[in-house]
């Protein structure tokens, strides 16, 4: 032979990661610090804010939000995003609540057809994806569209009206409400049921993402999709999945705002699903894909939380709302980039 | 035929192999034999023979568009031939996806597609193959024992990494490579295809990845070294096929060619080849030959 095998070689150029870069390399870490900010900056504005109950209220307006952005992380990480999502919330509230007071049914049974559905439309945004191989954009624009007009017209053609029939006098509603829309007393603080569904969601879904199998499976399908089936992982499985992931999701924020108010509007959703993106893109999910964290899309929601209602316990016009979330995604998105770009350098 | 048995060839059947790999009949790892493929009616690659043996490397030579990706895309599963027969140990196989030709221990190694670069390089390690502990809802990645296999891994390889949790995007091209390739022979891959490694690489960084190459073959394995740089071939190359535009225009062992001769013969210069080859079998007038042969081989210096 012409060669043999030589001694190791080695790079000096790799050298050890400090922990403190390694700490600025973690996903999060723009949120975290624009999260530590706004909160300082309206406990200092309006005192008020840092009441127990004002907190409760934070937790609870960003736990609406976290829901959805737990599915809407993962999804970004795996390479994908859905517009869907603000409409698709609402399309399951109203299949639930349509269904059983229809049929004057047991509202689980709604519940259930809900979930049901919910998890269709996720399956069939993927499908349709994988199988046309257009962008999760136009996709999902045309589930938006679709639902939007579903959910206008059906509402008024079963119900005849823009609004559902209240379902609160129907079997099942009590035993929903207490699991979809109750209130938890914590030191004479009432705090909201979907706080602690939030948190959960956020568990289960870091532990998916890492330390299982299908979070790798996530990130390499959305970091590097044709590497990774190269590798044999099931990228159409796992995206396709990611999708009903966020069609269960959406029938959880669904049947919280069915239970908590009785009756859905037929029009409302239409715009969520930015905040969503939002929350997951100031949380670190590049939106790229193969990049991001779960607890990230948690801090993005919170912090659309405080800006949401901190305005407010200061005083302010909420007009100004949707500037400051505004600004709070771009500040983020630049600490993200900043961040990591240093980071990987070290 | 007790095909699978000769999983393990000995040693002897190595040499056998050496003596006369084109047309002796040890079961070879791989063999192709008269492989085609199209798209449509565009004929991508037409009948292709070839053979990969353990502990031999196997080289693809040929320019952009010579049908080495179709080639490589038939052996690693991402497409089906459609002509000749494709055999794995022996034994004729269509496969369906790069699932079923890692099972069957081939591994590609892709130039660009060989890792997810924003991933750890413990993950892009075991990507696909993950190991887990536990039972049921708890079943999780065992984090620990693959790190240290990765690390134990890339030493063997020559790469010794502190952090295998640093993004594999901070590697350069050549480690890159040799993660991949670590990977690979981790996992069992007896055969193992090496899309142009060197092509994107710099001239140190191309020498790191011939190295590996020849670890790979020393490991045992049967390697398919696809390039179009016949000075990274040769050295390293038990074997080499040569492609234009979608057809083999020849096969060599190591001692019936020089690194002139596939040099002339990847740059065009075929043709003339022939005519040389011609001439001489004619019975034409030596110095015409060697005249001819220099005009071939041009000024191309054999690379120590």
């Amino acid at each position: 032979m012409t060669m043999t095998a030589t001694a190791p070689v080695k790079d000096e150029r790799v050298a050890k990661k400090s922990t403190i870069s390694k700490i600025l390399g973690r996903p999060e870490i723009g949120a975290l610090v624009g999260a530590v900010a706004l909160f300082i900056f309206f406990s200092a504005v309006a005192p008020v804010f840092l009441q127990p109950g004002s907190i409760a209220t934070v937790l609870y307006g960003a736990s609406t939000i976290g829901i959805m952005a737990v599915g809407v992380s993962l999804l970004m990480i795996g390479g994908e995003f859905d517009l869907s999502t603000g409409v698709a919330v609402i399309s399951s509230a109203l299949m639930a609540s349509l269904f059983s007071w229809y049929f004057s049914m047991n509202v689980w049974v709604g519940v259930v057809l809900a979930l049901v559905l919910s998890l269709s439309v996720g399956f069939i945004n993927g499908w349709i994806l994988i199988k046309t191989k257009l962008p999760s954009f136009i996709v999902t624009l045309a589930t938006f569209l679709m639902l939007t007009g579903l959910n206008l017209g059906l509402t008024r053609a079963i119900g005849g009206s823009v609004s559902t029939p209240s379902v609160s006098n129907m079997d099942g509603f009590e035993s929903a409400k207490a699991i979809f829309a109750s209130s938890v007393n914590i030191g004479g603080i009432d705090v909201k049921i979907t706080v602690f569904i939030w948190i959960a969601m956020v568990a289960v879904a870091s532990w998916i993402l890492l330390r299982t199998k299908v979070g790798n499976w996530i990130f390499a399908s959305g970091g590097d999709a044709n590497a990774a089936r190269a590798v044999g992982v099931p990228v159409v499985r796992t995206k396709i999945g990611l999708f009903m992931g966020v069609g269960f999701c959406a029938w959880v924020l669904g049947m919280h705002n069915l239970f908590a108010f009785a009756t859905v509007q037929s029009g409302e959703g239409i715009g969520n699903e930015f905040l969503y993106i939002i929350a997951a893109v100031i949380g670190g999910c590049l939106l790229t894909g193969g990049y991001g964290s779960a607890i990230g899309g948690a801090i993005g929601a919170f912090i659309f939380g405080m800006a949401n209602k901190g305005i407010v316990y200061a005083d302010w016009n909420p007009d100004w709302f949707k500037f400051f979330l505004g600004l709070m995604l771009l500040l983020a998105t630049i600490v993200n980039l900043v961040v990591k770009r240093r980071a990987e350098q070290k | 035929m007790t095909l699978m048995k000769n999983k393990d060839i000995t040693q002897e059947a190595l040499l056998r192999a050496e003596k006369d790999p084109l047309t002796s009949t040890p079961v070879h790892l791989l063999e192709l034999d008269g492989v085609g493929k199209h798209y449509g009616n565009i004929i991508a690659l037409s009948d292709v023979t070839m053979a990969v043996d353990a502990g031999r490397v196997t080289c693809v030579l040929g320019d952009n568009g010579a049908g080495k990706s179709t080639l490589i895309k038939i052996i690693a599963g991402l497409h089906k031939h459609d002509e000749g027969t494709f055999s794995i140990f022996g034994e004729p196989r269509h496969l369906n996806s790069p699932r079923e030709a890692l099972d069957a221990g081939i591994a590609a190694v892709y130039q660009d597609l060989a890792v997810v670069s924003l991933m750890p390089i413990w993950r892009n390690f075991f990507l696909g193959s993950e190991l887990t502990t536990g039972v049921g809802p708890f079943k999780r990645l065992d984090v620990e024992t693959m790190k240290q296999i990765t690390k134990k891994e890339l030493k063997e390889m020559g790469i010794d990494l502190r952090d295998v949790e640093q993004p594999i995007g901070q590697l350069s091209g050549g480690e890159r490579q040799c993660v991949a390739i670590a990977r690979a022979v981790h996992f069992g891959a007896k055969v193992l295809i090496l899309d142009e490694p060197t092509a994107a690489l710099g001239v140190k960084q191309s020498g790191v990845v011939l190295r590996y190459i020849l670890q790979a073959r020393d490991r045992g394995l049967g390697v398919i070294f696809i390039t179009h740089n016949p000075h990274h071939a040769f050295p390293v190359g038990d074997r080499f096929l040569l492609l234009k535009r979608g057809k083999s225009i020849g096969y060599y062992n190591k001692k019936d060619i020089t690194l002139e001769e596939l040099t002339a013969q990847m740059a065009g210069g075929a043709e003339l080849a022939e005519l040389a080859h011609e001439l001489e079998s004619l019975g034409g007038h030596g110095d015409v030959i060697a005249e001819v042969e220099a005009e071939v081989s041009g000024t191309e210096t054999r690379r120590s």
